[in-house]
């Protein structure tokens, strides 16, 4: 598995070329949720990739179990980088997505998320999301980290199979919090807001 | 007493493994100490002018230099690692510098969806395939037609294949310019290896490179030309450039600059001309050559990049200088580099 996850970190860095900026943030394995733009299946797997080893380590991808569980190499490719599978279809009470996040970050682990909630193919990033608020408000305690992507969706667009390796970044920019008071949709499009503001800088 | 024992024993030992510790024959072993030994003294100076950067020098020259001679150490090593493995060895390593070279290039320029299976033949089977070509010496036309042909027929057909029209000629003419300067142009640099070169030797043709490795040098003395014609440019604009020569492309090459680069190449090719087939005159006019065509490279992916609006393609992405920047005069001196020795000197 190791060994997996070893190949899985040389094999994004082959395909996707991508170069880690961290803007006004710094590594760090306290407990933080990433919260990314979503245009690729590669994504997961290169943000992933691109953090410090030791925060690698202490760091799940949140990813689609109907995605992720279909044929063998997929599934040792999800347990290599430790995904945490949520169904998409099937979101019952007792068992929401957010909650099963929580429990399985338990006091260790970090995620990664994709608060558009699914592969976005056009220029603006989609709505987010509720759960990244309901996480913010169910553990104030966690960094919520803006991460922008950049070039992914030209490496890997939607609808295809076979990547062209060509250069990306990944920008990971300063944490925010849920402000005392602000509402949910006040949150969701300031934390919207902070990625857009990690691309625009960058441009 | 001892030494005495010993000797014989040392001088065949070095005798044995001249071969094995030398892949180069001697000028070229010679020519890559003394790029070593400056190599050297620059890092040295480098490192002088850092710390003494803050009052007497221009930070940002310092920096520039400290830079390029650190990508010249990376091209040194890689160069020599690849003519120490061997041919094969050379041509898969300016193949990965191929790839790379065109990686940054497709990145910068802007594609739509439609595009992507066709970068996908471009980059993954068509910049390898054109490497192999080089490799397989039996035949050697093949690389020099196949991929042109490639570029020009089925990049624009896997594009229109995509069913959709906007900007056509345009997406089709990005892809063909990258492949063809990035990979075509480039590969013609270790294409260099596999020629039998002839030289006149009292009115009788004798072959030059017989199993003796000297083509090896003749490439080092080539990608030295081109990088030491690169920073002779700059300087002698620096010093004396008064004539821009195309404002809006880039600021800093100027008339004197090429004029000077071309005249300062000469003398180094003529200095140089020991580790080539080429006499003193032959050199110089050579170097002559690859200095103008370094010059056309410079100029062409300024033009690219300012019709991008990048700087360079190393601030693209941020850590690493980018490969194009160095090789662009590479890239466009090589193929006329090898048609003129094909032409003269088979």
């Amino acid at each position: 598995m190791q060994l997996t996850s070893k190949l899985l970190v040389a094999a994004a860095k082959v395909i996707s070329g991508y170069t880690v900026r961290w803007k006004d943030s710094t590594p760090d394995t306290c407990q933080r949720i990433y919260f990314a733009n979503h245009t690729s299946h590669l994504d997961a797997l290169v943000l992933w990739a691109g953090l410090p080893n030791d925060v690698r380590q202490l760091t799940r991808p949140v990813a689609a179990k109907d995605y992720w569980e279909k044929g063998w190499l997929r599934r040792h490719v999800a347990s290599a980088f430790n995904a945490l599978l949520i169904d998409r279809r099937e979101v019952k009470v007792h068992q929401s997505p957010v909650d099963l996040m929580i429990r399985e970050m338990d006091d260790k682990y970090s995620l990664i998320i994709f608060p558009e909630g699914s592969r976005n193919a056009k220029e603006e990033m989609n709505k987010f999301k509720s759960g990244l608020y309901y996480l913010a408000k169910k553990r104030p305690d966690l960094e919520l980290v803006p991460v922008y992507l950049d070039n992914m969706n030209r490496i890997l667009p939607r609808g295809e199979v076979l990547p062209v390796p060509l250069l990306s970044n990944i920008t990971i920019g300063a944490p925010i919090w849920l402000e005392h008071g602000e509402s949910k949709q006040q949150f969701l499009s300031r934390a919207r807001e902070a990625i857009i503001k990690l691309r625009d800088d960058e441009e | 007493m001892l030494l005495k024992i010993l000797s014989p024993f040392v001088f065949g030992f070095l005798e044995q493994t001249r071969d094995f510790i030398l892949p180069f024959d001697e000028p070229t072993a010679w020519l890559i100490a003394a790029v070593m030994v400056l190599l050297i003294i620059g890092s040295f100076i480098g490192k002088l002018l850092e710390r003494s950067s803050e009052e007497r020098f221009n930070s940002a020259i310092v920096r520039s230099f400290n830079q390029r001679i650190r990508s010249w150490w990376l091209m040194c090593a890689i160069l020599i690692a690849g003519l120490v493995i061997g041919k094969t060895g050379t041509v898969v390593l300016f193949g990965l510098i191929a790839f790379w070279a065109l990686r940054e290039f497709i990145t910068m320029t802007p594609t739509r969806r439609g595009d992507h299976r066709a970068l996908f033949w471009v980059l993954v089977v068509f910049t390898p395939l054109q490497f192999v070509l080089v490799g397989i010496h039996d035949d050697h036309q093949l690389f020099k037609v196949i991929l042109p042909l490639l570029a020009a027929l089925f990049v624009p057909t896997r594009i229109a294949l995509a069913n959709d029209e906007k900007r056509y000629l345009e997406r089709s003419a990005k892809i063909l310019i990258g492949i063809l300067i990035c990979v075509y142009a480039l590969s013609f640099a270790p294409a260099l290896l596999y020629l039998d070169i002839k030289t006149f030797v009292d009115g009788s043709e004798e072959l030059w490179n017989d199993n003796n490795n000297k083509e090896k040098g003749l490439l080092f003395f080539f990608v030295l030309i081109t990088q030491l014609n690169d920073v002779l440019q700059f300087g002698w604009g620096k010093l004396i450039g008064r004539n821009v020569i195309a404002d809006r492309i880039n600021t800093s090459r100027t008339l004197e600059g090429v004029i000077g680069a071309a005249a300062s190449s000469a003398l180094l090719g003529a200095l140089f001309s020991w580790v080539t087939p080429f006499a003193f005159w032959q050199a110089a006019v050579i170097a002559v050559v690859i200095s103008i065509c370094g010059f056309a490279g410079g100029i062409t992916m300024s033009a690219i990049k300012r019709d991008r609006g990048v700087k360079d393609f190393g601030t693209l992405i941020q850590g690493h200088a980018g490969i194009l920047d160095r090789i662009d005069s590479l890239c466009f001196a090589a193929p006329v580099f090898y048609f003129v020795i094909e032409i003269f000197f088979t």
